[in-house]
Formats: structure tokens, sequence, C-alpha cells
């Protein structure tokens, strides 16, 4: 199967879906002239002209509303948001217009609107620079949530997001763009709210999203050195939330890890848990943990940001932790 | 007092307009206008009642939550959405009901939506501040101050994307004006329309209070109108209590912005003469005498006026009308009453296009 | 919605089966009358309306295995609608995925009832909580372990799964770890089902017997003296309050318990818990098993009211019209199978006690005293106590004084008055 990077899965699928639908429309701040700042959306202004490709001003509720207005005229927008950071100023418009038009108009008008880009932390943009964002859109009925982790996961819920016809917050990963990944040929798509086991296991689940799923996965390498077994979750869609798949798999497992990058306090983790413990309280063996970011602002320091994010060793303690073997360590 | 005096600021290179002068607007296809007035000042009684009747029912109760209507103002819809072609498309904030009725929504529909009955335009799911009549164009019914006015802006640029003449009306208040959002989008319809991808046709109805605080309280720059020209905007003021005015303004208006894709921007000077919404009942902001003094200049009263001057109405007929209108009034609140409120499936429904 | 729930009938109870319903579906039903006869694991019981109004629906039938807290029948009160859907738990608007498990929300109403006991808890083990994962406790049930014979090396002595699967593997290493299986019947033999009494008999006896290391030590008690006082007082109580040898028993146990509190505690694994009462099993024969409903406070009662109170019991386990209370929170048991001309006979104890005293007949018979012999009246007791919470030395003292106070009653009497 070919490879391609995170970031040319998405681009790919943005130009197969603007070839394929005349109705798709980008718009973003520097993505045309600049040719995007993470470079997706290179050379598109070219090729599709300043209609279909619009730099927008640094103005995120204005140019997120107006995306909404196109879309309730049947256009197919695409926002491109620089950093997930800055939709901030456009919650009211996501939030109360988006999510909810269709609801209170009664259902006669769709807003199928995608506003995609990099979402998390990682590289010293400090406190503001580095927010992830998934738990304040999640929480919204009338939005779809998704997260891919891997190239296939991006291009494949990419089409699903923009050929749908609900708003969509399409969560990537800066620190993704370059990964490699197999990607199948043709017109493959993800379906939201199907979770992928992205590695088999029986002693101990671990639930993961977008970046996270990386670690997760070395994590697991790690454990079965020490004959520890895990089954990593894929999660790719948060809204919805694929319960089916975690709770078969904690229903075998009978312990369960979730993993994110964001604040502790009310994240994706707490509602996983709150899932699992629901679904199969009974034959869990040990409470679910939770392997979080830290509960501060993102600081700039190297060392401090490293601290304030969760790494391979917090996940294999954590497994260690439900299976009642921390003090057990291979020699 | 409302200054009558047109502004013409043109930095796009438009065709200069006429400045309209400050007595009552008279002239060209006057005969025209009147013969159709008629109609429409039949709209304005019928709404102007409906009005009525729905502050009516929100002190029995029953009617919750908000409830903003329109009478006093009515002359400013009329007249903007008379020139309307039936395949153009509008939004406006919360203060709604006008709108709807003038659009030709069944004002069954609209008061049994502001009953929260399975009947009314959005089916009960949104109530007074979220009529929508998609079918009619009318794209809603917003409750966020300001917040509506980028939809507006996007669904103009939709229009000329998809290759179509189609205009899109923006109606807003003049405390929108102040929020972050009307500055952003105006600033993208500006942008936008310098390649012609944005034929909007703003209308500023300046009642002169934002809720409980008034124009000259809330705004640096009180002279609405020109504030367009930050974004580029051509942007006139009219007097929004004579229907006549803002009927042939519109009709400019529209042809123009049809015609080039650029926007425009009118400032409506009215007056409403109920509160805010329906718990504004003391309106501490403003005295009784100058609520009275803008009474005397009743839209309603104004045109019939000049239609009887016309001798296309006499006291016959206007007692018709009134009862024509008081008839329809309470045949919308019987219905409304009669109608059954929806069923609890419909909780979940209509919240995404597509299930999973 | 009036639910009519299968009770818990004892500690250990999970389910009951429903043997057959008394009134029918539609007939109305008066507070206090019973509707339906339950088997539980220790008795047959009538399960009471607690309302008055109409049995509404019937929501198992005869021979249903019901698990305890689940509702078996709606009682439509006067003037209540019959909700259509099946039961009203789901009423929440974003009603959860999982539907609900636990009890209806009549539950909390009505545990007050002592009929009625609160069955949206867990079943506690029986004094107070256990710390188990779950898993472990699910576990511990299919393969019929105790969770108090089990030792806890997660947090805070939380069982897990693997302490229970350790449990296990300790049963399974022991000799003759079960039945032999059962291979098809030979000609000429039969086979006759277990009663869910039998079961629970089966099960808890040999959970016993594999877990508890029992120590027997016997006294001879002089009862001379007892029946003597026991005539005398039986003459002046009439007899409604009958006092038996039984009771002498049980009142000099109690007392007993009161210096000894080890042999009224129970091993829980990394301690031994006490439990703060002396409530005692008095084993009832019954025609297809035993059962022993316990007496509360025997330490705290004179000896007249636990003679009553335990004629009251047997009458009510012969009729099936024990209650929850009953059957719970009992911390030693006495037995006794003296109308049967035993001698001596040593009993198994019930866990999780610490304790139980076998009492065999009292007869005449030739004793030795200053040198030479005599007739007395001799009643064999025996004590098997667990050796996990005592020894040898202290379960001798605890028997020395129930023979002191048996052989002296006034000291029982006195006590009590």
């Amino acid at each position: 199967m070919p490879e391609q990077t995170y970031r040319d899965a998405i681009r790919s699928a943005l130009i197969g879906e603007m070839d394929r639908d005349s109705s798709v429309v980008l718009m973003g701040e520097d993505i045309g002239v600049y040719q995007g700042t993470f470079r997706i959306t290179a050379d598109l202004l070219a090729k599709y002209g300043p209609t279909r490709v619009i730099d927008t001003p640094i103005s995120e509720e204005g140019f997120v509303g107006s995306a909404i207005g196109m879309a309730m005229l049947g256009l197919r927008p695409v926002v491109e948001m620089m950093t997930w950071n800055f939709s901030l100023l456009a919650f009211d418009q996501i939030v109360n217009n988006a999510a909810k038009i269709r609801y209170f108009s009664g259902g006669q008008v769709d807003v199928p609107l995608v506003v995609r880009g990099p979402n998390g932390a990682g590289v010293q943009l400090s406190a503001q620079h580095s927010q992830s964002v998934e738990v304040f859109y999640a929480h919204v009925p009338g939005l779809r949530v998704v997260a891919p982790a891997t190239p296939a996961d991006a291009k494949g819920l990419l089409r699903t997001a923009i050929r749908g016809k609900d708003p969509v917050i399409f969560l990537e990963h800066a620190a993704l763009y370059n990964i490699k990944g197999e990607v199948p040929d043709g017109d493959f798509v993800v379906p939201f709210g199907k979770a992928e086991i992205a590695r088999p296991g029986r002693d101990v689940t671990i639930v993961a999203f977008s970046r996270m799923l990386q670690v997760a996965l070395a994590a697991a390498a790690t454990l079965a050195e020490d004959g520890i077994e895990a089954e990593v979750i894929n999660l790719r869609s948060l809204r919805p939330l694929d319960h089916n798949t975690i709770i078969t798999s904690v229903s075998h497992t009978h312990r369960a890890v979730v993993v994110q990058e964001e604040w502790k306090p009310y994240g994706a983790a707490a509602e996983i848990s709150a899932t699992i413990m629901e679904g199969a309280f009974d034959l869990l063996d040990a409470p679910v943990e939770r392997v979080t970011g830290a509960d501060v602002p993102m600081p700039y320091a190297r060392n401090l940001e490293l601290l304030a994010l969760p790494h391979e060793e917090h996940i294999v303690a954590a497994v260690r932790r439900t299976l009642y073997r921390e003090a057990a360590s291979r020699a | 007092m409302a200054d009558r005096t047109s502004h013409k600021e043109n930095p796009g290179g438009l065709t200069p307009r006429a400045a309209g002068g400050p007595a009552v607007a008279t002239g060209v296809r006057e005969s025209v206008d009147l013969a159709s007035a008629l109609h429409w000042y039949r709209q304005m009684v019928i709404a102007r009642r409906f009005e009525e009747e729905t502050e009516r029912a929100f002190r029995r109760g029953k009617i919750g939550g908000y409830l903003h209507v329109y009478s006093g103002q009515e002359a400013v819809a009329a007249g903007m959405l008379a020139e309307l072609r039936p395949e153009d498309i509008f939004f406006t904030a919360y203060r709604d009901h006008a709108h709807a009725l003038f659009r030709g929504a069944p004002p069954g529909a609209v008061m049994a939506e502001l009953y929260g009955k399975a009947t009314g335009l959005a089916r009960g799911k949104g109530g007074s501040m979220h009529l929508f009549d998609v079918s009619r164009g009318f794209y809603g019914g917003y409750g966020i101050v300001g917040a509506h006015i980028p939809l507006a802006v996007g669904a103009a640029y939709a229009l000329r994307y998809k290759g179509t003449d189609k205009v899109c009306l923006l109606f807003l208040g003049d405390g929108a004006m102040n929020s972050g959002g009307f500055h952003e989008p105006m600033n993208l319809a500006g942008l936008w329309g310098k390649e012609g991808l944005c034929p909007l046709v703003i209308v500023v109805e300046n009642n002169e209070y934002a809720m409980g605080t008034s124009v000259t309280r809330s705004s640096a720059v009180t002279d609405l109108a020109s504030r367009f020209n930050q974004y580029a905007i051509p942007n006139e003021r009219i007097d929004g209590m004579d229907f006549l005015t803002v009927r042939q303004t519109a009709a400019r208006v529209a042809v123009d912005v049809r015609a080039t894709g650029r926007p425009y921007a009118i400032e409506a000077v009215t007056y409403r003469f109920a509160g805010h919404g329906a718990a504004d009942m003391f309106q501490p902001y403003r005295d009784k005498d100058e609520v009275e003094t803008h009474r005397r200049r009743d839209p309603i009263v104004t045109l019939e006026h000049r239609l009887r001057e016309a001798g296309l109405v006499d006291d016959a007929k206007i007692a018709a009308i009134q009862a024509e209108a008081e008839q329809i009034a309470t045949d919308s609140v019987q219905f409304a009453e009669e109608s059954p409120a929806p069923p609890p499936e419909d909780l979940h429904a209509h919240l995404y296009g597509e299930e999973t | 919605m009036p639910e009519v729930i299968m009770p818990k009938m004892g500690d250990a109870m999970t389910e009951g089966k429903l043997l057959r319903w008394i009134k029918q579906q539609g007939e109305p039903v008066k507070k206090g009358e019973p509707i339906a006869e339950i088997e539980t694991d220790k008795v047959n019981v009538d399960i009471e309306a607690e309302w008055d109004g109409v049995l509404a629906r019937l929501v198992a039938g005869a021979g249903d295995v019901v698990p305890v807290g689940s509702p078996i029948a709606v009682i439509a009160r006067p003037g209540e609608q019959i909700d259509a859907s099946a039961s009203a738990r789901s009423a929440a608007p974003g009603g959860g995925a999982a539907p609900a498990q636990a009890a209806s929300p009549q539950a909390a109403a009505t545990t007050a009832h002592p009929r009625r006991p609160a069955a949206t808890q867990p079943a506690p083990d029986a004094q107070g909580q256990v710390r188990a994962s779950p898993l472990a406790r699910r576990l511990a049930e299919q393969h019929a372990i105790s969770l108090q014979a089990i030792i806890g090396t997660g947090p805070q002595g939380r069982i897990t799964e693997g302490d229970v699967e350790a449990a296990v593997s300790a049963r399974a290493a022991t000799p003759a770890a079960g039945p032999a299986p059962a291979g098809p019947t030979p000609a000429g033999a039969r086979d006759v089902a277990l009663t869910r009494m039998r079961q629970t008999i089966a099960r808890r006896m040999t959970e016993s017997k594999h877990t508890t290391p029992h120590i027997y030590l016997t006294a001879s008690v002089r009862m001379d003296t007892a029946m003597d006082v026991r005539r005398e007082l039986n003459d002046r109580l009439g007899p409604e309050r009958k006092i038996s040898v039984n009771d002498l028993v049980v009142k000099a146990a109690a007392l007993a318990l009161v210096k000894y509190p080890n042999l009224n505690a129970s091993f829980i694994g990394n301690a031994i818990r006490h439990p703060g009462e002396i409530n005692i099993n008095v084993a009832v024969s019954m025609p297809d098993g035993l059962i022993s409903p316990v007496l509360h406070h025997c330490d705290r009662k004179p000896l007249w009211q636990i003679a009553q109170e335990a004629k009251a019991l047997a009458e009510r386990a012969r009729a099936g019209h024990l209650r929850s209370e009953d059957l719970t929170a009992g911390t030693f048991t006495v037995t006794n199978l003296g109308m049967f001309d035993v001698d001596v006979f040593a009993a198994i104890i019930t866990p999780p006690q610490a304790a139980v005293l076998a009492v065999a007949s009292a007869k005449p018979q030739a004793i030795v005293k200053d040198g030479h012999v005599e007739v007395a009246t001799i009643m064999q007791l025996t004590l098997s106590s667990d050796h996990r919470v005592t020894d040898g030395a202290e379960s001798a003292q605890f028997l020395r004084e129930v023979r002191r106070l048996l052989e002296t009653p006034a000291s029982l009497i006195a006590e009590g008055i």
C-alpha cells in the first residue's frame, strides 16, 4: 500500500474534494498567497482561483460566521484555523450558530461546514498557542468532532467531513504533519464514530486519539517486553464516540488507561472513563486510569513543557497500576 | 428628531445618487407606488395587530421566554421587503415576527411558533427569536446581537459564487453596530464587494435604543450610516417611519446591488413603541412624552394619510382593513391554541443532517 | 409505579425463585395479604402486598429465578394509571446508553419496611463492606468463595481478580476439591434435584470446611440444678413463655461471649472483625433441611424474652414467614440435636462466624464425685471454633464459662431480669 505523510493525505483529500464538487471552497488566513502556514494549501490558489481559495483577514468570528452563511446557502466551505487556539474567537459562531441552526430552524437548513487545523502542543509556543480544544466542542450537540491520528485517518475522515451535512471540527496536530503512514488507494472514507483497534491485546485497554496514539503504541511495545499485551484503541472520533469498541475491549481486558494531551479536569478521558464505568462496571478489576497533560497553562521552557505533556512512561506506569504490578519490572 | 439628509460616499466609484431633501419624499413613481402601497398598508396593519396579540398572549402566559415586537418599525421591513424578489433571501435578528409575515408566512404558523407548537414555522424548536422560513428565503431569526451579520455576508457570497443575481438583505439594529460581530464581517463585505462577490443590502433599523441604552450613550459616532465608510460600503440615511421613502430607496438600492454585487448600507431611522422585549415594561431609559411624540409619526397613520389623499381609501375601507386584521390575528391565536405541542421524539430530531 | 421486588432474605442471597402466584393479575390486593410464594436460599416465603390496590402486572412468572431487588410485579394503587412502558426508570431525558441495572426508585422509600431490604445497595458481605473490584466480586461468587476468606493485595486491601484466582487455585490444590463429577445415573439409582436450600447448604458447608480451620472441644455439663430451676420458672411463667433447655444454653453462650469476644468475631482476611453485637443463630430443623434464624442481642435480653422469641422464630420458620432481619447479622450459632438422643456431636461453623456450639441430649449418667459414683443429668456441649480467630486455650475458657453459667443457673437469671 502506498505511503503518504499526514500533510499530503490532508492536502490530497482537499484537492480531490475540490475537483469533485465545485461547491467546496477554502477559507483561512494565509492559505493562498502565503501558501499556507503548514503548506497544506500550497499552490491551491493558483489552481482554483481566489473565489474558491479565499485569503481572509485576521477575523475568526467574521470569517467563520461567513463560512456558516455560505454553508447555509449550499456551499461546502472548509475553513482553516491557523491553530485551533484562535477558534476561541469564533466560539460563539461555532456553538451558537453552526451547531444549532439546523435544530432551531426545525430542520430547514443544513450547515455543511468543516473547520480544520492543528490542535495541541509541543514546540514551545507557550500558553496561548498550545491548547487542545477538543473538549470545548465535543461537549456541544450539533457538532461532529474528529481527531485523526494517522495519514489514512486524516484522508478518510476529511472526505467524510466535507461530504457530510453537518458542521465538523477537524482536529489535526502539528507534530503529525510529517509522519508517514499507509494510505489506501481509491476513494475510501473513514466513517465518523468508528474507532480502530490499532493494536490488539488482552491484558489492558489503552484508549488514545491524535498524537497520543503514537505515544500509546510506543508504551504498548515497551509493556510487551514484560509480557503485558495492551490493546490500543485509536478513537478517531470524539463526537460521536464509539462506545461499542471501547466497552467490548474493556470487557475482555478488565482494565483501561485513557490518554489525552489536554488538561485533566473535565477532559475527554473523564467522558470515556464514565462511559467505561457505565458499560463495563462489573467487569473492571481496577479503576480506569487517566494519563493527561499537567493542569497548568503551557510553560515556555522546554524542560517544563516536556513535564507538562504525557509520555510513554506515564502510560506504562498507569497500565502497571491497573495490573497491580507496579513493583515488578524487567531486570 | 430624525435627520433626513442622505449621505453619499462612493469610494468604489458607483454612480452618484441624487440627494434627497428634508421634505417628505414625493415624486417619480408615485402613482404606481401608491396603488401597491395599499397592499402593504394592509400588511402593516395586520403586522401591528398581530404584534399586539402576541403581547396579550405573553401577558397571559401563553408565550414564554423573550418577545420582541416590531410595533412602530413596520415601514422599514415592509418597505424593504416590498422590493425583494421571491428568490432573494434575507436575515434578521430576533425582532422578526413582522419580517416573517411580510414575506408571506402564514400568521397561524408564526403565532404557533411563538406558542411553541408543532405547527410553528420552526416546528416549535426555535420560538420568537428563531423564526425561519427558508422556502420563502427567510434565513432566520437569531438571538445573539450582531452574530447573524457574518452569516448574511457569507450567504451573499454564496449567491454570487453560484452565479445567480439574487440579493441578500440583512437587517440589524443600531446596537449591533457596536459589536465585534459587526466589524469583522463588514470588513469582509467591503473586501469581497470589491470583487462583486457580496450582493448584500444592509439595513440598519436605528430605533435609537440598543436594548435600554440610547444610541447617543452607546455609540461614539452616532452618524451610523457614515460608519460604513470604514468598510468602503456606500451608504445613506433615510426616514424609516415613511413607507414610501423606504420603498423607493429599496427599489433603487436593490437594482444597484443586484447589478454590481457590491454591498450597500441604508440607515433607516425609526422608533419602536413597545419596550425592547416583553420584560421591558417600565422602560426607565426613556420618557413617556418621547414615546408619545413618536406615536404621532406612526408609519401606519402616515401611510393612511397618503392613501386618503390619493383617494385610495376611505373610512369604510380603513375599518374593513382593521376588522380583517383583527380577524387574522384572532384566527392565528386560535390556530396556535388548538395546535399540538411537538411530540417528545422531536427533542432529538433535527440535530444532525446525517446520523452516524 | 409501586413495584414489588424480589426481597433479600439472607446475607448472601442474590436471587430467588418465584414458586407460584397466590394472587392473579388484575386481582385486588390488600396491604398485608400474601400475593406470591418464593423460594430463597434458606426458606420458602410468602411475599405480602405492601399497599392496597390491584395487582396490575406480573413481571415474573412461576418458576422464574429473579435477582434480589428486581421487580416481580406491579401494584397499581387506587387512582393510578398503569405505565405502558415496562419500567419508569428510563424516563430521564437524554437517557443513557446503559439500561439501569439498579432497583426501582421505590426501593429507597421502602428501606424502612422490614420486608423490603435496601435493594439498591450491592450485597454487603455479612457485616459491612469488603473492598473488592467488581470483577473480583463476580469471580468470587462464580467460584462460591466468600470474599471474607480472601486476602486482598490491592490498595487499601482491595481484593483483585488475581487474589480471587489465587484463592481458587489454593482451594483446587487441596485434596477432595469437590464432589466427584457425576456420570450417567446407574441403573437402579435415582437422582433427586437439589432444592435451593440444599444447594446453599451444600455450598456453604463445603466452603466452611475448606477455608476455616476447625478445632473441637467437648465439655460435659451437670444440668440437674438447671432443670430444677427451669421447671420452677415454667410453672410461674405459663405456656407462652416456657423456657427450654436450648434457651438456657443460648443465654449462657451469650453471656460467655461477652467475656470471650473472639468467639463472636469474624476473620476478614487482614483483620478480625468484632461486630459489636451478640446475635445468636438458633438452628431449626425443617422438612427438607435446616434453617438458623437469629435472636438479636441475646446478652441484653432476659431469659424469658429469649424463650419467647425463640419460640416465635421457630413458628415463623416452619410457617415460611421469616423476615429478612430474622436471617441476617448472626454472630454465633447454637445447634441442638438433643431431641434425637444424640450423646455428642460436632457442628460445622457457618461462615463468616468464628464458632458454633453443638448441644446434645441431657441424660442421666453415672458420674464420679468425691470418690464415689452418683447419677447426674449430663449434657455434652461441643464447641467448634475457627483457629484463625481463636485458639484451644481461649476456646476452652469460653466453654468452661458456659458450663459454669449452666451449672449455676441463678447467674443466668440474675443477669437478665
